[in-house]
């Protein structure tokens, strides 16, 4: 009964709620926002290359900024017309008082010379006149396109490295995700923000739930072989596939250990699905669940990996539940409805998962990602936008969920703030699915 | 054109001739009262129709006579004055119709082409062992999000039992499908559970587990792709493949 009125409690708070962080997600998510003005970069020097590449960098680094979840932009529209493109141009009072009425100033320069590609950028605490600089940095690289949104990736995650708290930002990292667009479910990777997808499987069969490595050169993921459904282990180093054993029955869904050394995945050698735990090379199989019934989407808690979350349908419908890494102690975490593809949190707090809270003949049926604190059990509902809302994901700074939806029609993959605020589409084209994020 | 100019003058000339001739002529007596007229000639006809047949069917003779007081048809012998049958020659024939009277004797033909039927179709091939797979052994559907085989589907089972048991060495597969709702991890375990859950059943009847491959595809394959309840059961099923 008590557990009823909370929920109830929760859930009439929740509009209110929503827009404090209720959750304390420990990554500045809900806490006042520092104000930044991001002028764009100017060029250094008269060399034609040098708009195409300006306009790739200042969309990148104002897109990654915006994008932090950290920062209260100040609109173009309110910056002075004389923006800086050194350290000597800036005007302090132009800056720190309204409309900008900036805390922090991010500018800077680029030019190309000969075949080098040079970025300057600067970070001022424009309150602070008499000590403004809180960064600056140079950047080297090649005068392409890439170049440039890299550059423009790796600045913005310098700021927001030291505005947020001394988390390192996301800028830079992947999204490995399964797509139909050539024809048969490969798997693809693409940068955070949706930018250079591109087909890294090649196997014309059916490939699903890409789980990247902590260190980030394995991809471990399922395939259907000749031999059934097996876990398939692919080097982003050789850019191929590489050996691993073959178990029999159906292999589904691996999830790695947050120190790499082992992998957690669901098979049928037994007849009967059942989550096993292995070393990372396949080696040590070991049994951890014996309930009849499907039990398969293992994932670890990402900051002890102590224990493990997955989903199991021993009573009926799906639900999650937790266990000890070595099988103990195994807990239900969700008592109604259909819930399924849980993801741990970075800080090993939350849980997110997908969930059909009323099933059944009548139910509205609506599938959504729910956040849920794991020592209270207490859960928000993060996606209200219809369609069919699952596979969520963290970012590594934990401020962010990637996940799948259906709401603009095919299955396409959006990402939000973990607070369920800033929902935004990221594929576009063909059917797009079961998103993992890198580890950093 | 001048030849032509002569012929009618030649022509003129004569029928004057004629005429004069004529009417110098004397009167001549009547002639005696004519003898009663002679019976009149019978009449025939006969037709077949159709005219040209395929070995072994047959066609209608049609015949009428007049006049006849004995008609009849080789190889069919005497018959009616008119009338038909049907006739199925062996080989092309002409039918020969002969009326007699007191007029005298008609005949009347018809020709039946019989031309030999296309070579028959090769006798049909006893059925392979995988087409009696496909007739006799049917897939077994299951309730949303359950994989033990329900009540209703006992009796397909035992039939796909006696067959198995009647083929021992028959290989298959047993895949496991789910409708298009849920998850496609879910999705996944609860096709394989499907898929083991047919199988064990054929084992505990007396199926050899060694000819039984099992995959799940979840709801990868569908074999119908609307989204109502209808669709949804075809969906939700053990479905036999031949071969493993």
């Amino acid at each position: 009964m008590m557990k009823w009125l909370s929920a109830l409690f929760l859930l009439l708070l929740t509009p209110v709620f929503a827009q404090q962080d209720w959750i304390r997600t420990g990554t500045g998510l809900g806490v006042e926002k520092v104000r930044l003005a991001v002028p764009d970069f100017k060029p250094s020097n008269q060399d034609p290359r040098n708009a195409d590449l300006l306009k790739v960098f200042n969309d990148t680094l104002w897109n990654d900024l915006d994008n932090a979840g950290i920062f209260d932009m100040v609109s173009k529209s309110f910056m002075p017309t004389d923006t800086p493109a050194n350290p000597t141009d800036v005007r302090f009072d132009a800056w720190n008082t309204p409309p900008p009425n900036a805390s922090m100033l991010a500018f800077g320069n680029l030019g190309v010379l000969g075949n080098t590609l040079t970025v300057q950028g600067w970070l001022y605490d424009v309150k602070n006149v008499t000590s403004p600089q809180v960064l600056g940095k140079q950047y080297q690289d090649a005068p392409t396109s890439d170049a440039a949104r890299i550059t423009a990736h790796k600045f913005a995650d310098e700021i927001i490295f030291r505005l947020g708290g001394g988390i390192p930002g996301v800028a830079e990292s992947s999204i490995y995700f399964v797509s139909s667009r050539s024809g048969h479910k490969e798997i693809w990777a693409m940068d955070y923000d949706g930018v250079n997808q591109h087909q890294l499987t090649h196997l014309d069969s059916i490939s699903l739930s890409p789980r990247i490595s902590p260190d980030g050169a394995r991809l471990a993921f399922s395939s259907m072989t000749k031999n059934g459904w097996d876990i398939l282990m692919y080097s982003l180093d050789l850019n191929r596939l590489v050996t691993f054993p073959r178990f029999g029955g159906t292999n589904l869904s691996p999830a790695w250990s947050p120190d790499g050394t082992k992998l957690a995945f669901s098979s049928s050698r037994s007849g009967d699905s059942e989550i096993y735990l292995s070393d990372s090379s396949g080696a040590n199989l070991k049994r951890l669940t014996a309930f009849k019934g499907p039990d398969v989407s293992p994932v670890w808690n990402r900051k002890t990996g102590s224990q493990i979350s997955w989903v199991s349908g021993r009573t009926g419908l799906p639900q999650i539940y937790t266990m000890e890494a070595d099988g103990t102690n195994d807990q239900r975490l969700t008592d109604e409805g259909y819930a399924v593809s849980p993801a741990w949190s970075p800080n090993g707090q939350f849980l997110v998962f997908s969930w059909i809270r009323h099933y059944g003949p009548g139910a509205p049926g609506a599938q959504d990602i729910y956040i849920m604190d794991i020592a209270s059990r207490q859960w928000v509902q993060l996606t209200h936008d219809g369609g069919r809302n699952d596979f969520p994901c963290w970012s590594p700074d934990g401020r962010h969920i990637i996940f799948q939806s259906s709401r603009s029609g095919g299955e396409q993959i959006w990402t939000m703030l973990a607070d369920g605020s800033n929902q935004k589409q990221l594929t576009f084209v063909g059917s797009n699915t079961q998103p993992n994020w890198s580890w950093k | 054109m001048k030849q032509q100019r002569l012929k009618w003058i030649t022509l003129i000339f004569a029928l004057g001739a004629v005429m004069m001739l004529g009417a110098c002529k004397k009167k001549v007596a009547p002639p005696p009262p004519p003898p009663p007229p002679p019976p009149a000639a019978p009449t025939a006809s006969l037709s077949a129709y159709p005219d040209a047949i395929q070995k072994g069917q047959s066609t209608t003779l049609t015949w009428q006579t007049s006049n006849a007081t004995d008609v009849s048809i080789d190889g069919i012998g005497a018959v009616q004055a008119n009338g038909s049958q049907q006739v199925t020659p062996a080989d092309s024939t002409t039918y020969h119709l002969t009326a007699k009277g007191p007029g005298g004797t008609q005949d009347a033909t018809a020709r039946v082409t019989v031309t030999a039927p296309p070579p028959p179709p090769p006798p049909a091939p006893s059925p392979t062992e995988e087409e009696l797979f496909a007739r006799n052994v049917h897939d077994i559907y299951f309730d949303y999000d359950k994989y033990d085989v329900r009540a209703d589907q006992q009796s397909t089972l035992q039939g796909d039992i006696d067959f198995l048991r009647q083929h021992p060495n028959v290989q298959f597969t047993i895949e496991g499908h789910c409708d298009e709702r849920g998850s496609t991890e879910y999705n996944l375990a609860l096709g394989d559970n499907r898929a083991n859950s047919v199988k064990s059943a054929l084992v505990q009847g007396g199926v050899s587990a060694g000819n039984i491959k099992t995959i799940s595809y979840g709801k990868e394959k569908p074999v119908c792709t609307e989204s109502n309840e209808q669709c949804w059961q075809q969906n939700r099923r053990g479905h036999f493949v031949y071969g493993k």
